[in-house]
């Protein structure tokens, strides 16, 4: 068992052709991913990874023709919403997104669209999810992983694997990993993946990492200290980020006192976290 | 990307908005002929983007063009908060009865944008969130349906606006949501949007920042852009598509992942030391970006070293630890590095790393105490 992902996963990926979507989708294929059909308007009817995986020109095609339930996304920035609409619209329930740069007024009309039709968004700007030996959906790398019962949900990339190499290096193993992304508007927020690791019998500890800007963080340590009972550790990257300043990440930004790391802490500490003041001492505060 | 009073009062102004009559002006000179032709009395206001304008003198009452021309000559000398003031805005002055607040924002939390209006008009919008909570009036903004005209007479009556002025608040309030929505703004913001005298709507002053993944749509906004308020490696680091952020103290950070950038500078305050910079160089680590970012740290004299936090994973170690190297060699610096590979062949990595004579860790935290030490002038190898 994981969350959101395994080895029924069969998914579609849009932008197929392009050099990312070209290179991930090896790579997912490589895992064990079960990719069914790309999508590349224009391209239809060619096939791609030596004939292994039909091309189609829209996503109701593909879905048609393939019956994918998932769909990743590496359409560039201009393109993403358009893509998110077209994807929700063709019936997938689950679109994750990996694109970054999308404008945030386009990804308000996309989450807000996405929540009447009862669809949900992984990401954007993101590195997606990863079932470790089942299904890898999204660009992070297959083999710092091993399948085990830690659930992890990050708003960062490569701190996130950062952290699934330290668990791995103790010999620890992961349940499901959701990078949930870093932009101020996304899709699936925090409180979304505890509720779903709380539920997952396969998950018996959480990583959350999380970073500066927003509120995101205090409304998981909100949930945290009413309906959690799994124990969690986490991290707060950005402590000494300055104020006023985009730290990288879209989201990651301290406006008018607010979103400050300390408060994220704070708040995580009083609802029973234990926060880690670097990622090395994750592992140790796990069983 | 913020934009000047005067760009986004002019936008505004394409948008059904009342403003002020006026020009801008590069000298006194210009001010002068401004103000003959405005006539009467104006204002002349310091187009530098940063607050505190009005405090710092940049705003001033002109009853004459001489006297315009000399506060324009004065204002125009002036610097703002370290910044230079190149251009004035001479606007008619206006009879002011009373000042309101109008402005859309996003709200992340909600997913949505707000419109909020304040009867408390011309002070801060923070400081009235501060103070008098109660005075401001929001609404959520559905960004598929857009603003409603019942949601622009609720604010109006929110702030005890007099019902004379509701249909033409109605057209302001309407107006400012198109040109949010339009120049895929971040904040538009009117205050104060005052009532006159002569009982008249007016935006006299203008605020606007523009997201900037979306001035790809806008390229007639993205060349309004004032580079003074920008830091010149900041400006230098977008040109290769890196993020990069000046702060004050001695270890260069070169960094992989945003994240993990902010980690990086986080665990050398941690261990006593103080990052000099905030780099992302993206996902991959092409020997190509870490050329230019090292350049980019370089010119940072307060730099004693530079630590290099790179995490390898489809881009893998060892191909990191040649990128890094045929970077060296193109910059030739004999800057001490400290460089910390992890993930897929990291070990590989490193040894290419130390055979070449660098300072090279396996954890985060030997890392940043390492780059501490060396800046400290106490490293030993």
């Amino acid at each position: 068992m994981s969350i959101l992902v395994d080895k029924n996963t069969r998914l579609l990926v849009q932008g197929i052709t392009g050099n990312e979507g070209d290179f991930h989708t090896r790579q997912m294929v490589a895992y064990g991913t079960k990719v069914v059909a790309g999508v590349t308007p224009g391209k239809g009817g060619e096939w791609v990874l030596n004939g292994k995986i039909p091309v189609f020109d829209s996503i109701r095609l593909a879905v048609n023709a393939r019956g994918a339930n998932v769909s990743v996304i590496f359409v560039p920035a201009r393109f993403a919403a358009d893509a998110m609409f077209e994807s929700a619209d063709a019936g997938i329930p689950l679109i994750v997104c990996i694109t970054e740069g999308i404008p945030v007024q386009d990804m308000m009309r996309v989450r807000n669209y996405l929540d009447q039709k009862g669809v949900r968004l992984v990401g954007p700007n993101c590195p997606g999810l990863l079932t470790p030996g089942e299904a890898k959906v999204g660009i992070i790398p297959g083999d710092i992983a091993i399948p085990g019962n830690v659930g992890v949900v990050s708003r960062s990339g490569t701190l996130t694997y950062e952290i699934l190499y330290a668990l791995k290096q103790e010999n620890m193993g992961v349940s499901t990993c959701v990078g949930i992304g870093g932009d101020p508007v996304n899709g699936t927020n925090f409180v979304d993946c505890l509720e779903m690791f709380e539920e997952d019998p396969n998950t018996e500890q959480v990583v959350l990492i999380g970073e500066i800007g927003g509120s995101e963080e205090e409304k998981a340590a909100e949930f945290i200290a009413d309906r959690m009972t799994k124990p969690i550790a986490g991290f707060i990257a950005g402590q000494t980020a300055p104020p006023g300043k985009r730290m990288g990440h879209a989201g990651a930004i301290i406006e008018g006192g607010s979103g400050l790391a300390a408060d994220k802490i704070g708040a995580l500490e009083m609802a029973g976290v234990q926060v880690a003041q670097h990622p090395e001492e994750i592992p140790g505060m796990l069983k | 990307m913020k934009l000047h009073e005067y760009q986004s009062k002019r936008f505004f102004a394409k948008y059904g908005i009342p403003i002020p009559k006026g020009r801008v002006a590069a000298n006194a000179e210009e001010a002068k002929h401004i103000a003959q032709e405005l006539g009467d009395r104006v204002v002349i206001k310091a187009q530098v983007l940063v607050g505190g304008r009005g405090k710092a003198g940049g705003i001033r009452l002109a009853k004459s063009p001489e006297e315009a021309e000399e506060l324009a000559a004065q204002i125009l000398s002036m610097k703002i908060k370290e910044l230079p003031v190149r251009k004035v805005l001479i606007d008619e002055a206006a009879s002011i009865d009373k000042e309101i607040y109008l402005g859309i924002t996003n709200d992340r939390s909600a997913r949505k944008p707000v419109m909020m209006a304040s009867s408390a008009g011309g002070v801060e919008i923070e400081d009235v969130a501060r103070d008098a909570p109660e005075k401001i009036v929001k609404v959520y903004i559905d960004p598929l349906l857009g603003l409603r005209d019942y949601q622009a007479r609720d604010i109006a009556a929110g702030i005890d606006l007099p019902r004379d002025h509701w249909r033409i608040f109605g057209q302001i309030a309407n107006g400012l949501w198109q040109a949010y929505r339009e120049s895929d703004a971040t904040l538009a913001e009117i205050n104060p949007l005052v009532i006159t005298s002569e009982d008249q709507l007016l935006a006299v002053d203008g605020k606007m920042v523009l997201d900037d993944n979306a001035l790809f749509r806008h390229p007639d906004l993205a060349e309004m852009r004032d580079l003074d308020v920008e830091d010149p490696s900041e400006i230098e680091a977008r040109k290769y598509g890196l993020v990069f952020i000046k702060l004050d103290g001695d270890i260069g950070c070169m960094v992989n992942g945003a994240g993990l950038a902010m980690t990086t500078m986080d665990i050398i305050k941690l261990f006593g030391g103080s990052p000099a910079n905030f780099l992302d160089i993206g996902g991959g680590a092409s020997a190509e970006k870490v050329t230019a970012a090292l350049r980019i740290i370089l010119t940072d004299p307060n730099v004693k070293t530079v630590l290099f936090n790179i995490f390898g994973g489809i881009t893998r170690g060892d191909e990191v630890a040649r990128g890094i190297l045929a970077a060296m060699n193109e910059v030739q610096t004999r800057m001490p590095m400290v460089i910390r590979l992890v993930g897929t062949n990291a070990e590989e990595g490193r040894q290419i790393l130390s055979d070449a004579d660098m300072i090279t860790a396996e954890t985060l935290t030997d890392a940043a105490k390492k780059a501490i030490a060396v800046t400290k002038g106490d490293y030993v190898q």
